[in-house]
């Protein structure tokens, strides 16, 4: 029966707001009071139903709800005869409901789209070796799933069999298809752009990367801040204390009326539901745009940080270092660039490859006698020439005559922060390379935005010798930069920051700085999806995009703002409500009741303007 | 101690987690401090003690003050 009416609601409240129209129309038409009262009288019936179900369930838990507050209040009017205000008051109560459900639903949009990206069914291959159509829960670690063109990878796994280009967006943001083949990892919630795979089961359900970053998300919108706990506390005591103050009213007036208008004016409806709106839009809003906000408490820190530190290499600069210019001296260039490709193919020297890359399709040669000089570079014969591949120092130790030209080249790309590889043949200096790691594209923009939102400090730590850091830092018109740097030491200039009483971000690639990253007041990992940068920073940027982050940041404060602007809406209707009904006549049961609803809905829409929310350039 | 996620239908009113939490704590073998009721996701979480207290009792006590229980695990 209780379970009929409640799952009625919806009905009730429709036959209710007839009813009263009805009785109205009666009344300003026929003159009909008979109408008019019955009409509402079975209204408030009809209408308290429900909400008699839900305030009885809530005291048997010990609980004071808004329910208990609204049936006293409309009890109290039924037996004082006010009809008209029983029924306008659980018409509008239950109305009310019904379109916080509906905005409610909206604001939770964004993240409820992630959720439904969740893989549902697998193929299994079953003890027969044929592959049967299965629950997603019924895959365990170990078992054999086929995956075919359109469809949803299930589970985290690797590839046993079959080829396939996948489209990772859901984990890594990135919407360009991936190909594997046999041995790749694959991840659930992508979904297979071309192609069939069979693989093996690695994680399932909730240990998937994909299955993480729900949770993450899931625990996120529900984490409370300080100033959310001290509502909650707030509101235990807070609707009881109403309801007290209801019956000294009462005692001291002897005026039912006024004391249940007390009683619906005093509901805290506005006041609960202000800031988890905010918090649920805001977070759903970053979840779409690629950025993963660990809760609430991340979003106030967040918004009012005023120094960001960097990690350089991976972070503001691509972390993979590149040829920027190379000059030839002399004739026979194809030759040493023939001769240096050789050489350099048998090296794993990071630098190495970066030459490699920018030589390109060339003709190897056999190397005999490889010396590899340390410090310096290498010395071997090639095709019956003595060539030496290094920098400065391995020229001077091999008695290569670098020319004026090539002394001020090598000056030249030195100061621009290049790292240099020479090549001589037979003592004669052929190729001048300067090699570097790349800014990042865009990078230069995005640092200014931050500048704009507020952030005073843009600060760069790096592992890097100081000149190359100064000329990334001066590229980029950052306030310090650092070189020199260990892991530790970045940690400690980061502890120091705090302790200067700077909210302070750190920005790192979540591997090598997880204790950075966990020491600032807010860890930002670069992380496309991986384990340790989900679980040690506070904010996850998907696909390392370093353009997210003033996107971030810009957010947190519009959601920081939004929290500020839904308290103030709250608390400022219900002192203007007990004011009007303390200083002025127009405040009744019904007027308060409305306010409230409209209050309860300003929130759920001003929080809902998060969803839209897009930086501003 | 198991640990269950019980997902309701959709919670709209904030008052909803205090009658939840109420019945849950109310049960012998609830872990209290682990329980976390999710308002945004319409959730339950909690940690149970398996010999003092059955799923269908801990899922009877909220769907008795009138939430549907859409589904739920046990870990």
């Amino acid at each position: 029966m209780q379970k009929y009416i409640l799952s009625k609601k919806n009905s009730i409240t429709l036959i209710s707001g007839i009813l009263i129209a009805i009785a109205f129309i009666s009344k300003w038409t026929i003159a009909n009071t008979d109408i008019f009262n019955w009409a509402l009288i079975i209204a408030s019936i009809l209408g308290a139903a429900p909400i008699v179900i839900q305030a009885y369930q809530a005291l048997r838990v010990k609980v004071v709800s808004i329910d208990v507050l609204v049936t006293i209040a409309v009890i109290g009017a039924f037996l004082i005869k006010n009809y008209e205000e029983s029924a306008i008051v659980t018409f509008l109560f239950l109305f009310g409901a019904y379109l916080e459900q509906r905005t409610l639903n909206q604001t939770r949009s964004a993240i409820k789209e992630l959720t439904e990206m969740a893989p549902e069914s697998a193929l299994k291959q079953m003890e027969n070796g044929e592959f049967e159509l299965v629950e997603v829960d019924e895959v365990d670690e170990g078992d054999i799933l086929l995956v075919k063109t359109g469809a949803k990878i299930p589970v985290d796994g690797t590839v046993v069999s079959g080829e396939a280009s996948v489209n990772e967006a859901s984990i890594t943001g990135e919407s360009i298809p991936v190909a594997k083949e046999k041995g790749s990892k694959v991840y659930a919630g992508t979904i297979i752009d071309n192609g069939t795979i069979q693989i093996v089961a690695d994680r399932v359900g909730e240990d998937t990367t994909f299955g993480k970053i729900i949770e993450l998300v899931e625990e996120a919108q529900d984490s409370k801040s300080q100033a959310e706990r001290f509502i909650d506390g707030f509101s235990k005591y807070y609707t009881p204390a109403v309801l007290v103050l209801g019956f000294i009213v009462w005692l001291l007036s002897r005026n039912v009326e006024l004391a249940i208008t007390i009683l619906v004016l005093g509901c805290p409806g506005a006041l609960v539901i202000g800031v988890p709106v905010s918090n649920v839009a805001g977070i759903g809003n970053g979840a779409r745009n690629g950025v993963l906000l660990k809760g609430s408490e991340v979003i106030n820190e967040f918004s009012k940080l005023d120094t960001m530190v960097f990690d350089k290499t991976g972070t503001l600069t691509v972390g993979k270092p590149s040829v920027t210019e190379k000059v030839y001296y002399g004739d026979n260039i194809d030759e040493a660039l023939s001769y240096l490709a050789s050489v350099e193919r048998e090296s794993d020297h990071p630098l190495a490859k970066a030459v490699l890359e920018e030589i390109g399709e060339t003709r190897f040669w056999p190397v005999e006698n490889t010396e590899v000089i340390k410090g310096g570079g290498i010395v071997a014969n090639v095709n019956g020439h003595r060539v030496a591949v290094g920098n400065v120092a391995l020229m001077e130790k091999e008695n290569v005559e670098l020319g004026e030209k090539a002394r001020s080249d090598i000056a030249r790309l030195e100061k621009d922060g290049n790292s240099l590889v020479l090549t001589s043949v037979d003592g004669q200096l052929k190729v001048l390379m300067g090699i570097r790691d790349q800014i990042r594209p865009r990078v230069k923009e995005d640092l200014q935005r931050l500048k704009k939102l507020g952030v005073k400090n843009l600060i760069m730590l790096s592992g890097d010798n100081q000149g190359t850091v100064d000329v990334v830092s001066r590229e980029l018109g950052l306030t310090q930069a650092h070189g020199n740097m260990l892991p530790e030491d970045k940690a400690q200039y980061i502890k120091r920051l705090i302790d200067e009483g700077h909210i302070v971000a750190f920005v790192g690639d979540g591997v090598n700085d997880s204790p950075s990253l966990a020491l600032a007041n807010i860890g930002i990992a670069m992380g496309g999806g991986t384990d340790v940068a989900i679980e040690t920073s506070d904010v996850v940027l998907m696909n390392s995009d370093f353009s997210r982050l003033p996107h971030a940041l810009g957010l947190t404060k519009a959601t920081a703002r939004n929290m500020r602007q839904n308290i103030v809406i709250a608390v400022g209707v219900v002192l203007f409500l007990l004011a009007g009904v303390l200083f002025s006549e127009w405040v009744n049961m019904s007027v308060g009741m409305l306010v409230h609803e409209a209050s309860i809905l300003a929130v759920i829409l001003n929080g809902m303007r998060l969803l839209r929310y897009k930086l501003r350039y | 101690m198991k640990a269950a996620t019980i997902q309701l239908e959709t919670l709209t009113c904030p008052s909803c987690m205090q009658k939840i939490e109420g019945a849950l704590k109310s049960l012998d073998g609830i872990d209290k401090d682990t329980m976390k009721i999710l308002f945004n996701s319409s959730k339950v979480k909690v940690n149970f003690d398996e010999e003092k207290v059955s799923i269908d009792e801990i899922k009877s006590a909220i769907t008795k003050l009138g939430y549907e229980v859409l589904n739920y695990k046990v870990k």
